[in-house]
């Protein structure tokens, strides 16, 4: 049983590129459910992100089970902090900004 | 679930700001950060008409938005001030080359005068050739005083009365923990201070003191400021310690931590009778120095005579094993400041 893909492009700066191989920008497609039979939530996106895109340094991205702090989250230009976190459930076309708040200065 | 400003009740909510938990949309994000920075500059009394004032502009995020936000506040509340952008070059192939270009673009953006004080006229040393001469252990002891009195000489060359910096709230709680645990009782006192008078008579002043961070960032997010964030490449990693991801973790948990910090900090006081090193001037360059010479000179011997860790670590010790500071080395240019006549009065 596949599950429908969907495109999300995403988004590294403030620094988080470096990560990256730096790359600032990205559309992947991934399962929109990852852990069936739920939707795809931006902690599924995060881990993922983690696991298959990151080069270098995960503990530089991850705390735990969450993105570390100093990073901030911009989905579709809205602070993640208003579109519930980790909880937001992530659609086709969603255009996800990680920012780093941590380099420079 | 779109969710409405909590301030104008009408357009959607942006950003939950961390100091307030409150959820701003766009216009009155934009509107309550910049009113709070223009609160802070009349309550501490920041500025007095006709002041020239320098920022320290670095390229970064910090100084980029502390640029853009006071050049707008003197243009709606004329502050009759006069903005000049400065900034330091340290000489460092792949880093400070590519952020004075940040900075290059800034004063066009903005249409602010720039100085750029490099550390190779002022020393003779660039950090490339600090960094072969003595390693990466303590290049950024170096670069450290030779930055801050790079600033001080820039803005006497500039003739300003005043520097602002881009420390934010985040910063500033961080030094406070550190200087808390470090027991440096004289740091404390003073890094908690929005406005010093800067040893050698120049003032420095910090409007961001209670700006966070984040907000700082999303700020320059959303207003598509032109930053540059890319580590030095010289502390690689050193940028934050672990003291910086336990205030991250703890603004993660209660974000008005920071404040509180900045407030204990704010609240320490010195015991009357304690007693504070003494300021005079450096008798090779007459910069400010609470030694007979200052910390710059005593490094940059070090370099000259092939003795780079003359000014590491406690220079008297150090003075001692290697010898003194003979008179006809090089030094740095005279440190003259317009009221340079009455400095140890005044300081
Ligand atoms: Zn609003
Ligand atoms: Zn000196």
């Amino acid at each position: 049983m596949t599950q429908p893909l969907i495109k999300v492009n995403l988004f590294f700066s403030g620094g988080l590129e470096i990560l990256f191989d730096n790359i600032k920008q990205k559309t992947v497609e991934i399962s929109s459910s990852i852990n069936p039979p739920n939707q795809t939530k931006m902690e599924d996106l995060i881990k993922w992100i983690r696991e298959n895109l990151i080069k270098t340094k995960p503990e530089l991205f991850m705390t735990g089970n969450t993105i570390r702090p100093g990073i901030l989250i911009l989905i579709n230009d809205v602070d993640w902090e208003v579109e519930g976190e980790l909880e937001y459930t992530i659609k086709d076309g969603d255009n996800i900004h990680f920012l780093s708040t941590l380099h420079g200065g | 679930m779109v969710r409405t400003c909590v301030i104008c009740n009408k357009e959607r909510a942006i950003i939950k700001r961390p100091k307030t938990r409150q959820q701003a949309c766009r216009e009155c994000f934009y509107y309550v950060f910049e009113t709070e920075i223009h609160n802070t500059i009349i309550d501490s009394k920041l500025f007095n008409k006709g002041d020239k004032v320098a920022i320290a502009a670095s390229g970064g995020k910090d100084s980029t938005v502390l640029a853009y936000v006071l050049k707008l506040l003197n243009e709606r509340y004329q502050y009759g001030i006069e903005l000049f952008l400065l900034s330091i070059d340290e000489g460092i192939t792949g880093y400070r080359d590519d952020s004075l270009e940040t900075v290059k673009r800034n004063q066009q953006q903005y249409d602010l005068p720039l100085k750029i004080v490099s550390y190779s006229e002022l020393y003779g040393w660039n950090m490339d050739q600090i960094v072969k001469e003595v390693g990466l252990k303590n290049n950024c002891t170096f670069c450290g005083v030779f930055r801050r009195q790079a600033l001080d000489r820039g803005a006497v060359m500039l003739e300003v009365d005043h520097i602002v910096t881009g420390h934010n709230a985040d910063d500033i709680a961080e030094t406070v923990l550190m200087n808390i645990m470090r027991g440096d009782i004289a740091r404390l006192s003073r890094c908690t201070e929005i406005c010093t008078n800067g040893d050698e008579c120049i003032r420095r002043s910090k409007p961001f003191k209670y700006t966070y961070e984040k907000e700082i960032v999303m700020y320059a997010y959303f207003k598509k400021l032109d930053y540059f964030s890319t580590e030095c490449i010289y502390s690689p990693n050193s940028y934050r310690g672990h003291v910086r991801t336990f205030l991250k973790d703890l603004e993660g948990i209660r974000s008005i931590a920071i404040i509180d910090i900045i407030h204990s900090g704010e609240a320490f006081e010195l015991k009357k009778g304690v007693k504070l090193p003494i300021q005079g001037v450096c008798k090779r360059c007459g910069y400010i120095s609470s030694n007979e010479f200052c910390k710059a000179c005593v490094l940059l011997e070090g370099l000259n005579r092939g003795l780079p860790k003359l000014g590491i670590g406690k220079t008297n010790k150090m003075l001692k094993k290697y010898g003194n500071m003979p008179e006809g080395m090089a030094t740095i240019p005279k440190f003259m400041n317009k009221n340079s006549d009455s400095v140890s009065e005044q300081c």
